[in-house]
Order: C-alpha cells, then structure tokens, then sequence
C-alpha cells in the first residue's frame, strides 16, 4: 500500500485518540503502587483485581445496575412521549406549532447545572429523592426535546400519502402507527435511543445530586472514591473501563444511522 | 350503488379551492375528472374519499350521507400519483393488506392476492418489497391494493402521470377492463385530453375549482359548452377567430366568405372555434381560405405542427403527414365551415360545429 501522506495524518490522528483510552486500559491493569511508582507503557506486573473487586463489591456495581436502571427507564420514557409528540408536529398544523417546536430546544440551550437545585428541592419535597425514576425524569427534560427534533426529521421524510392510504385501507391510527409507521421510522427510534441513552449515561451532575445511596449512579461512585488512603486509581481506572462499554456496544448497533441522527433526521 | 356530491365546496384560510359543485356518479360507471394542474381534480377526490372534510355540502353514498364518515368506514380505494405502498412489508403483504384489516382467512387473502398480482403481473415479485420494485412495478402494486379491497368507489389519482410511455398505454388500457368487472364506481383524474377519451365514460372538466362541463366524455368533447370548456378538453388548444355577420358579409378573422354554412346566423359578433386537427393546407369543399403566417413547426413521426399567427390570434395547426412549408411567410391555410364552432362574446356555445349533428 502506498504511504502517502493523508494516511499518515489520519494514522496519528487515530493513534492521538487512542491514547486516553489506551492508557486507561493501561492503569486499569496495573497495581496502584506500579501505577504511583512511575512511567510504564504496558503493565509490568499484570493484574485483574481492580475488576474482579468492581464485580464482587456491591458498593461498585450496584453503580452499574442503578445507572442502567434509570438509563433505560429514561430511554424509554423519552421515546415514549417524544413518538407522539413528534408525529403531531410533522403531520399537522396548529396555532404556534413552529414556535413550540423551536422553543422545544431552549431546554437544551441551559446547562443542566441550572436545573439541578429546582429538581433536588422539587423531588425532596414529594419523595421522589434517591429514586431512579428521579433521575430519570430529571434527564427527560433534556432528552424530549432533542428526541423529537430527531424523529420529526425522520417521519417528515415519510409522505403523509403513506398514512392516508392506510387509512384508506382501513388502518386505525394506533395499528397504523405500530404496524407500518414506526417501521418505517426504526432507524430513527434507534438513534434516538441512542442519543438518550448516550446523554444519561455520561450525565454526572444531576444524578449526582439527585441520588445518594439506593439510586446512585456509577459516574457518582467514580467521583466519591477518595479515601483516606488516597485515590484507588487501578479500580477507578476499571471502572471507567467498564463505563465505556455499553457506550460502545450501542453505538455499534446505531452506526449507520447515527450521521442522519446529527442531522436531526433531515437527510 | 351512487355516489352523490351536494353543493360541496371547499375554501382554505378564504381562499376558494373547490366552488360549490354538484356531482352524481352511478354504480359501475367510468368517470374522468378532467384539468390542467391545480385545477382541483386532487382536491375533490380527497373530498370524495373522505380524506379533507368540505367546507359546505353533503356526499352521498347510497342515499345515506357519509359526509363526517371516517376515511377508514367508507367503502373507498384511492391510487395516488405518487406510487404509495409500505416499504416495509412485502409487496404480498402490500397487497393484502385491506384484506388483513378487515379480517378475511388467510386462504381467502392468499387468492385474492394471486389473483390481483396474476392481472397486474406481480406474480413474480411477491416476496420482495416495493422500493425493490421499477416504478411502474410499484404502481401495479398500488393499483393491485386497490383492486383486492373491492371497494365501491375507487379513486385514481393520475395513476398513469409517472408511468413511461409504454406502460402508460398498457395500463390504460387494462384498468378499465379490470375495473369494470367489479362494477365499482371509477373516478379517474388525468391532464390529459386525450386520456379522457380513450377511457371513454363520464368527463367532468374542472377548471380552477369549478366543474365547467360535465357528460358523456364523447359528448363534451364534440359539443363544448363554451371556450373555457373547449380549451380544457383539447390538445393542442382550440384556436379562435372573431366572426361578424352583417346581412350575406360574413367575415372570420381576415378572411371574407360567403358561405352558405352561416346563412341561418343572426347578425352580430361571434367567437369562431375550430380544432388544430381541423386545419388543412388544401383546399376542401366548402372551406374558408385564411391567410396565416407561419411562426414554427414541428414534425412528429406522421404529423406536422404548424405555429401559426393570424392577425392578433395564435393558432396551431395540426396537418397529417410530413409538410416541408418555409418558416417565416405567408401561407394559406384551409378550414371546412362545417368544422367551426360558435361561440357568444360571453364565451358560451351559440352554434356546434355542424358536422357533429346528428351523433348525439
């Protein structure tokens, strides 16, 4: 193969994104003390005990499983209320629609941070705190918006003839909409649970503060390993490992649709 | 089986798109809506369907009005000019789909749709999916949807509009064969004159929102009521000359004539109207002789088109066979009397054209 240059830029391009995460992987698998000691670019004295106590101490992967929990709770949430909310603004024409579509966004427009004091005093004062429907509400307010951005541009892509014949041919809306419409529209469901799953997983601050014991999320866990003794840097670095992986593994699975996503659908 | 239109209208933010309009359509009857685009042949079949509720009037259907009948309780099938199937299922399951719904057995369903797929030449494309499909495929596969419901009122939208030539002609052909054995009430949209024709039946020319001429297709095309519904229904246009009467003098356009075709015409003013097919370049018996000045032509494979201006009117000729005239002069061209149309100065028919008497 010939070495020409663009190869070579986009070679050091990789590797420059690699390095973080290679490096990661690296701490991961080494002692704490060979990680304090000094600079090593592999582990000299290969060790798996940093995963091995994230997988058999409750306090580490109950982070996982709560985080999981309010992840999907919230995935489904978001797609759940933004379908509807999203076909109503692509298929009809009401007083202020355009307007309530663009205001949609300005949730967005906020850091979250600004939305973390209201949610703890809402949810402290009605119970919801250290739920993980808490979290999951609170990560909505931010996903809804960008869920039915998305899936407007993917069923505005769909002509509306497609519903009235099947209306013609006797559909009902609710059969119409999960027999021929939402497969239509299933790459568009699939980015969009990838975006909401994507933002609630590596969203730290509000579940942060919206969770203390039963409901706390791994991002949180990470963040309150300091000890006495210092940093537990091997199994931190295990766990960021282990963070990255259901990223991953969704991304996978949305990869072809996923530039169309960025797009808002509108390709 | 009837369907009935009573003074439906349709007008959006004001504006008129469909003016009152009264329409009676009987069972197993062929009926073509003819108009330009955007003369609201669309309009009035979602009308129809029950897919755009009117503003005013009542449909309908057997006597019983099914003016705020659902689209999903009307018996109705409707083809659009877009090829429309669901992409995700298979054109089998495309095709059975009303049947599906209305929940017919599955060894029913799969007769029906052989059947269906064996008049539209689908069989072989069963399994795969629409987009898999050519665009004529697609259209069959629409057209087949339509003909499996076995709807009482069937709508066409310019079926054939997106269609290549061939295809085109075959289907038409096909679909009102097919259709007439199902003694469904048909109403068939197309821009085309000539479409109208050869599906024969009923034709309603619409001209911005408004029926202006509604009957036997051959009838109004031989006997337009007035210019605007003579301009609708043929192509090339109909060309047009003044006409003053004034004792024998009988003067059309530049040409003076003393004809005995006008003698029963009273003295006045009249629009005279003949087709382009009607125009020759020899003389007939009884013909008006016109000095024209010809602008263009084109020639097709057996005929010539001829561009013509004669004092302030543009007219076209359509002559049979191939004619080398020189571009840029004067010519002679030739209409038999018996081939021209009166109009009044208000654009209503005075007198046919008298070589139509008698046929209708």
């Amino acid at each position: 193969m010939k070495i020409n240059r663009s190869n070579i830029i986009i070679s050091l391009y990789i590797l420059f994104l690699m390095v973080p995460i290679y490096w990661l992987l690296n701490m991961s698998l080494k002692t704490n003390q060979e990680i304090l000691s000094g600079f090593s670019l592999w582990p000299q004295d290969l060790t798996f005990d940093n995963y091995i106590t994230i997988f058999t101490d409750p306090s580490w992967y109950d982070g996982y499983i709560n985080s999981i929990t309010y992840v999907v709770m919230n995935t489904v949430i978001s797609v759940a209320v933004a379908l509807p909310a999203a076909y109503a603004f692509s298929r009809y024409r009401f007083l202020g629609d355009k307007h309530l579509f663009f205001w949609l966004l300005t949730n967005r427009m906020a850091p979250p941070a600004v939305f973390a004091l209201p949610f703890f005093q809402l949810y402290s004062s009605v119970g919801l705190f250290d739920t993980h429907i808490a979290v999951a509400l609170a990560h909505t307010l931010f996903n809804v918006p960008l869920a039915v951005w998305i899936l407007e541009g993917f069923m505005s892509g769909v002509p509306k003839e497609i519903d009235e014949t099947a209306y013609v041919d006797g559909y009902s809306f609710p059969r119409f909409f999960t027999k021929i419409f939402m497969p239509l529209i299933a790459s568009g469901i699939g980015v969009v649970a990838f975006f909401c799953f994507m933002f609630s997983w590596v969203e730290l601050l509000i579940s942060r503060t919206l969770t203390s014991v039963d409901a706390k999320s791994i991002a949180a866990t990470m963040t309150r390993t300091v000890s006495a003794s210092g940093l537990d840097w091997g199994v931190l670095a295990a766990a960021g490992v282990l963070t990255i992986i259901p990223g991953a593994l969704v991304i996978y699975f949305v990869r072809n649709h996923i530039a169309r996503g960025f797009a808002l659908g509108r390709v | 089986m009837s369907l009935r239109l009573e003074d439906i209208s349709l007008s959006v933010g004001g504006e008129a798109y469909i003016y009152p309009t009264d329409l009676t359509f009987e069972k197993g009857s062929m009926n073509v809506l003819l108009g330009a685009t955007g003369a609201g042949k669309t309009t009035l079949m979602r009308i129809m369907a029950g897919l755009t509720p009117p503003s005013s009037g009542k449909i309908q259907w057997d006597d019983n009005d099914v003016t705020g009948v659902r689209v999903q309780n009307r018996d109705v099938s409707f083809v659009y000019q877009q090829f429309i199937n669901y992409p995700t299922l298979s054109v089998y399951e495309n095709i059975a789909s009303p049947l599906r719904i209305k929940g017919a057995r599955d060894a029913e369903i799969d007769h029906a749709v052989k059947d269906a797929a064996r008049l539209m030449k689908l069989e072989e494309y069963l399994e795969r999916t629409p987009l898999e499909l050519s665009g004529g495929q697609q259209q069959r596969c629409a057209l087949a949807r339509a003909l499996v419901k076995g709807a009482g009122l069937v709508l066409l939208d310019e079926p054939l509009a997106n269609l290549d030539y061939k295809l085109r002609e075959e289907l038409r052909s096909e679909i009102p064969a097919i259709f007439e054995r199902s003694g469904s009430i048909f109403v068939y949209a197309t821009t085309d004159p000539e479409e109208a024709l050869l599906l024969g039946g009923n034709t309603a020319c619409l001209h911005e929102g408004r029926i202006i001429a509604y009957g036997k297709t051959g009838e109004i095309y031989h006997n337009p009521q007035s210019i605007l519904a003579a301009n609708v229904f043929s192509s090339p246009p109909m060309n047009f000359a003044w006409l003053t009467k004034y004792g024998s003098e009988v003067r059309i356009g530049g040409a003076l004539t003393a004809m005995g075709g006008f003698r029963d015409l009273e003295d006045g003013v009249y629009k005279a109207g003949f087709r382009p097919n009607h125009m020759g370049i020899e003389p007939e018996l009884n013909s008006v002789a016109f000095e024209a000045h010809l602008k263009s032509k084109e020639i097709t494979g057996s005929e010539t088109f001829l561009h013509l201006d004669h004092e302030d009117d543009h007219w076209i000729g359509l002559i049979h066979g191939v004619h080398d005239l020189p571009l840029d002069q004067d010519h002679r061209v030739y209409v038999a009397s018996e081939h021209i149309y009166l109009f009044g100065v208000d654009g209503e028919l005075k007198r046919p054209a008298p070589y139509m008497e008698g046929w209708f």
